[in-house]
């Protein structure tokens, strides 16, 4: 959907100039009647920032009077509005971070008045719950880079996370537990790799077959095997948080990022490692030119099939580490379906993150905010039901998909099979 | 993507039956032999545990001879209804299914893939409960078809939202289905928690109405009821909605060749959005016969397994009514037959879903099938099933 005529683009760019400015000003005028108006008029919001058990240095909490700054939300987004309706501003992304800011920070303002909120807490919590989200979106990437559509990403992190828990009960050993969570998704991967490749099987129904398989056969060793044995199969512990010296000690940043156990380090690491290896190395040319047009890969010498299977592999075995994370890597046990959809919310983060390493961490990192905010304000009992709140992950999801907040482009031989 | 035949000439195709068929039943008998396989490594006896599946499915053959035996001689029939309370319940078990299927199988012939009839299946039922209990006084004749015609329309909504995204915005189906589906579950748990909760203790629905029942032909405990024709009827009107109409002409054509329908001014934008709504509405159905034919109430989960399960209905049947409405019933039969695999030969009902993916993946892939079983088949055409990321 690359739009090269000027006219057209000058004609969508008016018309997106106009309904990003009348959204701001409504976004504005809404945090203005929903919480501008129900919020008390001397109360204070006090937003916590150390966190307990933490070794950061301590700092003062954040006390904010929470109707100037309700106030201050929706004044920001009307100016804006104004703003981008007179001048008009090019850069989508910021307007979209001003939208979600204004109205985020307006509601929690709302929602925090009078109580008060641990914000470091929550963006710890973030970042822990985006790593699962970020791995099915890193084995999307790098499986679709290579043109294979791999939508089984749930069901490889449901058989890996099983996997998981079983060898690292049965071993005694945690890593004993992550290594064949890495194999099992690897091989899973493997065989979708083979049935589409070789067999040429419609990419997104051997994905499917892969997601009912992964439900039926977890479910089934779950009733058969593991609910009789007990904590004999399904007690494994999880992997200890690990301080990092120094850099934990950074007030706010340190608990966020620094005391993390091994799993978000891991998944930090591999983010860095995949943009490096796709954009800086011969591999990953060779990936993205597989994806884009394997024909003249293939002309130039390029195994196509070959980088396929690689890749669609490599994919399925960050997916086993995201499997990994949900059981030996959080609570400790499996339980059916524990995935809950995940492994598609991390298809979603590939697409925001327009099929790179980077942008998928990024916007993984909305999907646990959504997440994280979604438990915590449980905690706070305001006046919506807790089902409304789980539900936020899934609409933003679709309506990051809808493609409003800039249309991603896949790599152009996404999904099709290739032929000599 | 090369699939460039219009459905007419596929028609006028000659199709010899049992090459068609071959595929499907050697998936279907080699699924049936990876279950055994993984029942076997589990430590059981495959076939004692087949043998409890055959006679839950079909019920034992000596009850029928006993059943029949005293209906002829004495004409009590207490033995006879027991002996065919399997049969039937497997059935009842198809009925929704058929009804899945449909709405599965009507997105494939669009090139629409829609994993969301469990969300679809339980907003159905959801409403059609809603209707069936806050409703009273009325008479049958109008309080039933409403019931129903709410969870046609409660599903088609909830498949009808994706559809438009996808042909507005060319946000994926498979996604946007499937976080439908979530929404659903979450919106359910709020309902049966809150505002449709029943007076008792669990998080359940009030039962329906007498009046808002699908009437039940057989005495307790026997639940076999309309909806299992209806669930034909509909097969059929789908069958004649797809071949015998040009809506249906043209929404075979958009799944095979959105560009040549396109070119030849087809408006694939409705044609999705339609296509999604009936499909929905479908999969409402499913949901709707279930809760009025046969549960009465509905529950937290209620809906769950059905999407994935009409997924590979639909594949297994090929995407024709009528193959759907076999493959339902061979779904019905496993599933309902499983249940008591379940507690005689203590093999968990998720060997099915086992069996399904293995299914699914050979009826996708009939080149293993060939190769596993050395059997030269003309190469049908396989239709294009889905398409990359909102292209």
């Amino acid at each position: 959907m690359k739009i090269s005529n000027r006219e057209i683009s000058s004609e969508t760019e008016k018309r997106q100039r106009i309904s990003f400015g009348v959204t701001l000003l409504v976004v504005g005028l809404l945090i203005y009647l929903i919480f501008g108006l129900n919020t008390q008029a001397n109360a204070l919001a006090t937003f916590g920032l150390n966190l307990s058990g933490s070794q950061a240095l301590k700092v003062p909490d954040l006390v904010v009077p929470s109707l100037a700054g309700v106030y201050a939300m929706a004044i920001l987004a009307v100016f804006a509005g104004a703003y981008q309706l007179a001048r008009g501003v090019r850069a989508t992304g910021w307007l979209i971070g001003i939208i979600a800011f204004t109205f985020v920070v307006a509601f929690l303002l709302w929602a925090v008045q009078d109580k008060s909120f641990s914000l470091t807490g929550m963006l710890s919590s973030t970042v822990v719950r985006a790593t699962p989200i970020v791995l099915a979106a890193l084995c999307g990437v790098i499986s679709e880079r290579s043109a294979v559509i791999n939508i089984g990403i749930e069901g490889i992190m449901l058989m890996a996370a099983q996997t998981a828990v079983i060898t690292a009960t049965v071993s005694g050993n945690l890593y004993v537990g992550l290594f064949f969570a890495i194999v099992m998704g690897g091989l899973v991967a493997a065989l979708h790799a083979y049935l589409v490749i070789r067999f040429k099987v419609d990419q997104t129904v051997s994905s499917v077959a892969i997601n009912i398989f992964g439900a039926g056969a977890t479910a089934f060793i779950s009733s058969r095997f593991m609910q009789r044995a007990g904590d004999m199969l399904n007690n494994s512990g999880t992997f200890p948080i690990i301080s990092i010296p120094v850099l934990s000690k950074i007030p706010v940043l340190g608990p966020v990022l620094f005391e993390n156990n091994l799993i978000v380090y891991l998944t930090i690491v591999l983010v860095i490692a995949m943009h490096i290896l796709l954009y800086y190395t011969p591999w990953g040319l060779r990936t993205r030119a597989v994806g884009e047009h394997p024909k003249a890969a293939d002309t130039l010498g390029i195994n196509v099939y070959l980088m396929r299977y690689v890749n669609v592999i490599l994919g399925g075995m960050i997916a086993g580490l995201g499997g990994a994370y949900f059981t030996i890597g959080s609570v400790g046990r499996f339980d059916e379906a524990m995935t809950a959809g995940k492994g598609f919310i991390g298809l979603a983060a590939m697409i925001f993150g327009n099929w790179n390493p980077i942008g998928a961490y990024t916007s993984s990192l909305i999907f646990g905010f959504a997440d994280s905010l979604q438990v915590k304000l449980q905690i706070l009992r305001i006046p919506i039901p807790s089902e409304f709140l789980l539900m936020a992950p899934y609409i933003v999801t679709m309506i990051i998909l809808t493609g409003v907040v800039g249309r991603a482009v896949p790599p152009a031989a996404d999904g099709q099979p290739y032929e000599k | 993507m090369k699939n460039t035949d219009t459905p007419e000439k596929k028609e006028t195709k000659k199709i010899t039956f049992p090459q068609e068929w071959l595929v499907p039943v050697l998936a279907v008998v080699t699924g049936l032999i990876v279950g055994a396989i993984v029942i076997l490594v589990s430590g059981e006896n495959p076939f004692v545990a087949y043998g409890a599946l055959f006679e839950g499915s079909f019920g034992n053959p000596l009850d029928y001879v006993e059943g029949f035996k005293s209906f002829f001689t004495t004409g009590d029939t207490q033995l006879l209804l027991r002996a065919i309370y399997p049969f039937t319940e497997s059935l009842v078990t198809a009925t929704p299914y058929i009804f899945a299927g449909l709405s599965v199988a009507l997105g494939f012939r669009c090139g629409l893939f829609n994993i969301g009839a469990e969300g679809q299946f339980f907003v159905g039922a959801l409403t059609s409960a809603y209707i069936g209990y806050s409703l009273t006084g009325l008479p049958t004749i109008i309080h039933l078809p409403l019931a129903i015609l709410g969870g046609a329309l409660g599903g088609a909504i909830w498949g009808m939202i994706p559809g438009y995204l996808k042909a507005r915005f060319g946000a994926h189906e498979v996604v946007n289905t499937i976080m439908m589906n979530w929404i659903a579950f979450r919106l359910s748990d709020w309902l049966l928690n809150g505002p449709m909760k029943s007076s008792g203790f669990r998080p359940v629905t009030p039962n329906v109405e007498v009046t808002a029942e699908l009437p039940r032909f057989f005495p307790e405990p026997l639940r076999f009821n309309l909806g299992f024709f209806l669930a034909l009827l509909f097969a059929y009107l789908v069958y004649w909605f797809l071949f015998k109409t040009t809506l249906g002409f043209e929404i075979r054509s958009v799944g095979a060749n959105p560009d040549a329908a396109k070119y030849a001014g087809m408006n694939i934008i409705r044609n999705f959005v339609l296509v999604m709504f009936l499909a929905g509405g479908l999969a409402g159905l499913a949901g709707s016969a279930q809760v009025l034919g046969v549960d009465h109430w509905v529950g937290q989960g209620f809906s769950a397994g059905y999407g994935f399960d009409a997924i590979a209905i639909a594949l297994l049947g090929k995407s024709h009514p009528a193959g759907v409405v076999l493959s339902a019933l061979l779904f019905g039969f496993l599933r309902s037959g499983a249940t008591d695999m379940q507690s005689i030969a203590r093999i968990p009902i998720d060997i099915i879903s086992i069996i399904q993916g293995v299914v699914i993946v050979f009826i996708a892939a009939p080149d293993i099938i060939r190769w596993l079983y050395r059997i030269r088949v003309k190469k049908a055409e396989d239709t294009v099933l889905t398409r990359g990321w909102g292209k």
